[in-house]
């Protein structure tokens, strides 16, 4: 019967787009094993204790990454610190605040079209505004509140998403016993939305962790061989602010300036620093996966 | 809901029928000791039930009953998800075929066997590819017959004027009514042998409700069709025959007046009159 | 407890008494607290358009500086972009087509790859390995882009060299392919929600008519939810644009014109990074220039982002 064949000939082509998507799957997957096992095998044997200790170097097997590191670490400090609290803010402002009006609707559609605005251009503007109107030094404040501009749309929206997870009845209940918006917000809705606030914040530093580019434009050096001083000091006034003003590098900048050289050995290094970067930043997305699958699995409305 | 109800034969002689003497072939398709099951959940128990050619038949029943999950055996709807178990037998005449034996392919049963949902569900298609999408599954390619076809069942399903000047418009600007209707003739072009309704109007207003049914009385005698719902005068309305479902049981299935006039079972009365459901 | 007191104990009495005084007190204080801070969060919000008008206005500034001195005939006409040179040249179209030649590559891999692991995961796989597989998708864009560079110039070009002979070690093919793999779950991702975000009862309508899997997906399943797949193919699309680290480790860094994927070619963004490297002062042509190239950066990617708003508007569909 004719009716069979055809139906016949359907499953079939079910079957082999079934197979197209697990190969398709499977391309991008594999691409994935094929990165990290490269970068494992010219990198892994690079990294030791030396590696990680030593300051950036014209001769390939004494270089190490440790200005780079430490950079990297306290550009996700200025960044996360300022970032957060205001993208929170923002999120929360528009979730359970804004009246529904032309600013609020014109202040949502430019919070989307900056997430589609490339990371390169936050540099140029941190150069102009930044570097040379507001006159900052190239430093390690000016790196990160560049970064923390890149990734507030990112969370705040991971801020309204998870406020808008909180059913009303919630807020209504809190209502009714008399709370005022704020206690509504900073006892109820905050505390229940931490976690998908949380998963928002991971994925964002681990995105600012990985970015070059913008802070290659604001003229981040790749030949930093000191640290900062450290902001704790055993005499008066015992904090130091200084490192916020100093010149600094980071993972991806030492990586490219590696990559960028002809010489094999620097090659070596430029895996080695890739390996560590990307082990950094796919624990951070590891875990913002691990706390999300927790979420779910805890919270049921 | 007492507890005596839950059995069904409780008050009643075992020796009547379920199925009336009055129900009589020729008969386009038979269920035979159907169970079904939904993972652990036992949906249909031992279900058995003819359905005459070229009628309608309504299932009534409080919600929960079976009726919908009965509907969806006919054309293997439950085989889109994991872990539902057929049981038994749902013959379709003439070709004796089990409709749902695993040896069955579920494809070809629904390209012989249309269904109407509760809510119009038009593609985000022209109206005329919305009632060609079957045919052209059924392997039609001619234009021209696409184009009679689609005519035909737009005409059959009484919204060939609304829509004869508009063919190529999207279907989801039809309204509710309008939409559902568009949903029939998509079921109707391909002249299935059996047309399943579950609850067609429960998304409509009382105009549009009222055409559908005029639509469905109008497909009496071209189409065996089986019709759920949970509105008892729809049923007295359109059906020829109805069959009461309860908790997964057949209660009572018999000619529609019959039914109605005068319940053999003490169950069918009681839903009848409103004392539960 | 023998406790057998009525509930109108004078002790509950008393003990509610201050209560409501403080009641009374902390909410006629509650209004300025609630005001202040709801100040702060409207500034908060707003600055978001802070960010845009700081953007916006420093590429304006300093392309207003850049175009006094270069015409905007010579800028799209010339041939050339040397803005370094003795003898400077300013064209921006080679930047331009080393970046549609880049992003076209990017896109043929990214958007049919997406769409299909889109397709396949929310009609065809079953829901546990959908669970499974998607974070490990999600990590493919958790991978810093300089890393791809790298991986682009190290691994695929010399493979690329190897099935296209003749190619130089920095093309763009390389780096066009490694950046629409990186581009794949941003496109999966969204059309995958949007797909599934398509109500079954519109699925069963084509299934109860005998279609297969990938007919309903198809044909059915897919226009339905055009709106949502498109913004993922926007986004797909404005990530390739503005993707910087691969294309300027391994697209090459001449401005070149052309539209051959196998030569190396510069973006507009790997100029931009490319002349940063350099020291440019304030007031240079070259310090002009990369906010030149970065306003047609901006301005491409905001007219692709407003274009995706558009076709959101246009096809949205009410279930």
């Amino acid at each position: 019967m004719d009716l069979r064949k055809l139906v016949e000939r359907r499953k079939l082509t079910d079957r082999l787009f079934a197979a197209l998507g697990i190969c398709c799957v499977l391309i991008a997957l594999l691409t994935l094993v094929v990165l990290m096992g490269d970068l494992a095998r010219q990198g892994l044997s690079r990294i030791d204790w030396q590696f990680m200790t030593s300051f950036p170097s014209r001769a390939a097997a004494r270089a190490g990454i440790l200005s780079a590191w430490v950079g990297s670490l306290m550009i996700m400090l200025v960044t996360v610190i300022t970032a957060v609290p205001l993208g929170v803010a923002a999120g929360v402002y528009l979730e359970e605040y804004a009246p529904k009006n032309r600013l609020t609707t014109f202040i949502e559609i430019n919070i989307s079209n900056l997430a589609g605005v490339p990371s390169i251009v936050y540099g140029l503007m941190a150069l102009g505004l930044f570097i040379y109107q507001l006159g900052m030094n190239r430093s390690t404040l000016a790196g990160g509140l560049t970064l923390a501009c890149l990734i507030l749309p990112i969370v705040i929206v991971a801020t309204r998403e998870s406020l808008r997870t909180i059913p009303s009845n919630i807020r209504e209940a809190a209502f009714a016993i008399g709370a005022s918006k704020w206690q509504v917000v900073s006892h109820h809705l905050l505390p229940y939305s931490a976690g998908g606030i949380a998963t928002g914040v991971i994925i964002a530093t681990s995105r600012a962790l990985g970015e070059t580019a913008p802070l290659i434009t604001i003229g981040a050096l790749t030949f930093i061989a000191f640290l900062p001083p450290p902001p704790v000091m055993s005499e008066p006034p015992f904090v130091s602010f200084q490192w916020l003003h100093d010149e600094f590098t980071v993972l991806p900048i030492q990586m490219f300036n590696w990559v960028s050289r002809p010489q094999p050995e620097f090659q070596v290094n430029a895996a080695a620093a890739g390996l560590v970067l990307v082990a950094m930043t796919l624990s951070l997305n590891g875990a913002a996966i691990w706390l999300r699958y927790r979420m779910r699995k805890r919270i049921k409305w | 809901m007492n507890a005596e109800r839950t059995a069904i034969t409780h008050a009643d002689p075992a020796s009547t029928p379920k199925v009336s003497p009055r129900v009589v072939g020729p008969f386009k398709a038979e269920v035979r000791d159907v169970n079904f099951y939904y993972g652990q959940f036992h949906a249909l128990k031992n279900v058995s039930m003819p359905f005459v050619d070229k009628r309608v038949t309504a299932l009534i029943g409080p919600s929960g009953c079976g009726k919908t999950t009965l509907l969806r055996c006919f054309n293997r709807m439950h085989d889109l998800y994991p872990g539902n178990r057929y049981e038994g037998e749902i013959i379709l005449h003439p070709d004796q075929i089990n409709i749902i034996s695993p040896k069955v392919e579920p494809l070809e049963m629904r390209m012989r066997i249309g269904m109407v949902f509760q809510k119009p569900n038009p593609f985000s298609k022209s109206i005329f590819e919305n009632v060609a999408f079957g045919l052209r599954l059924q392997g039609e390619t001619n234009r021209r017959v696409l184009a009679d076809k689609v005519e035909a069942a737009l005409k059959s399903a009484a919204i060939w004027d609304e829509t004869k000047d508009r063919l190529q418009k999207g279907a989801r600007d039809l309204s509710g009514g309008q939409q559902q209707r568009l949903c029939i003739a998509r079921a109707i072009a391909t002249e299935p042998e059996i047309l399943l309704f579950d609850e067609p109007t429960s998304a409509l207003d009382p105009i549009a409700t009222s055409r559908i049914e005029d639509l469905i009385d109008s497909l009496r005698g071209r189409f065996t069709i089986l019709i759920v719902t949970h509105n008892l005068q729809q049923a007295g309305r359109i059906a020829d025959y109805t069959a009461l479902m309860y908790k997964g049981e057949l209660v009572e299935m018999d000619k529609t007046v019959a039914m109605f006039e005068k319940p053999s079972f003490k169950l069918t009365e009681d839903y009848l009159t409103g004392r539960f459901g | 407890m023998s406790s057998t007191a009525d509930p109108s104990t004078p002790a509950t009495q008393v003990a509610s008494l201050p209560q409501r005084t403080n009641v009374k007190r902390r909410a006629a204080k509650e209004p300025l607290l609630d005001r202040i801070i709801e100040l702060l969060l409207f500034l908060a919000g707003v600055s978001s358009v802070a960010i845009t008008l700081g953007i916006a206005g420093t590429l304006v500034f300093e392309s207003l500086a850049f175009f006094r001195e270069v015409s905007l005939v010579q800028f799209f006409t010339d041939h050339l972009w040397t803005p370094l040179f003795a003898d400077p040249h300013f064209g921006i179209m080679p930047l331009v087509s080393g970046t549609l030649v880049t992003t076209g590559v990017a896109l043929l891999i990214a958007l049919p790859l997406g769409t299909i692991i889109a397709i396949y995961l929310s009609e065809f796989a079953p829901a546990g390995l959908r669970e499974g597989i998607k974070p490990l998708l999600e990590l493919l864009s958790a991978v810093p882009t300089v890393v791809y560079g790298y991986f682009a110039l190290q691994l695929v070009s010399p493979l690329v060299q190897k099935i296209v002979p003749g190619t130089p070690a920095f093309n763009m093919l390389s780096a066009g392919i490694v950046m629409g793999i990186m581009i794949v779950p941003y496109v999966s991702s969204l059309s995958e929600d949007a797909l599934r975000a398509v109500p079954m009862l519109l699925r069963e309508g084509a299934y109860a008519l005998g279609a297969n899997r990938l007919i309903t997906a198809v044909k059915v399943v897919y226009p339905a939810a055009i709106s949502g797949i498109a913004s993922a193919y926007i986004l797909g699309i404005s990530r390739a644009i503005g993707e910087t680290m691969i294309v300027a480790i391994a697209a090459g860094t001449q401005p070149n014109l052309t539209l051959d994927p196998r030569e190396g070619a510069a973006t507009i963004t790997a100029f931009i990074v490319q002349a940063s490297l350099g020291d440019n002062p304030h007031d240079s042509i070259g310090y002009k220039s990369i906010f030149a190239a970065g306003l047609v950066l901006f301005l491409i990617t905001l007219s692709i982002n407003i274009f995706g708003h558009w076709l959101r508007k246009r096809f949205r569909e009410a279930y």
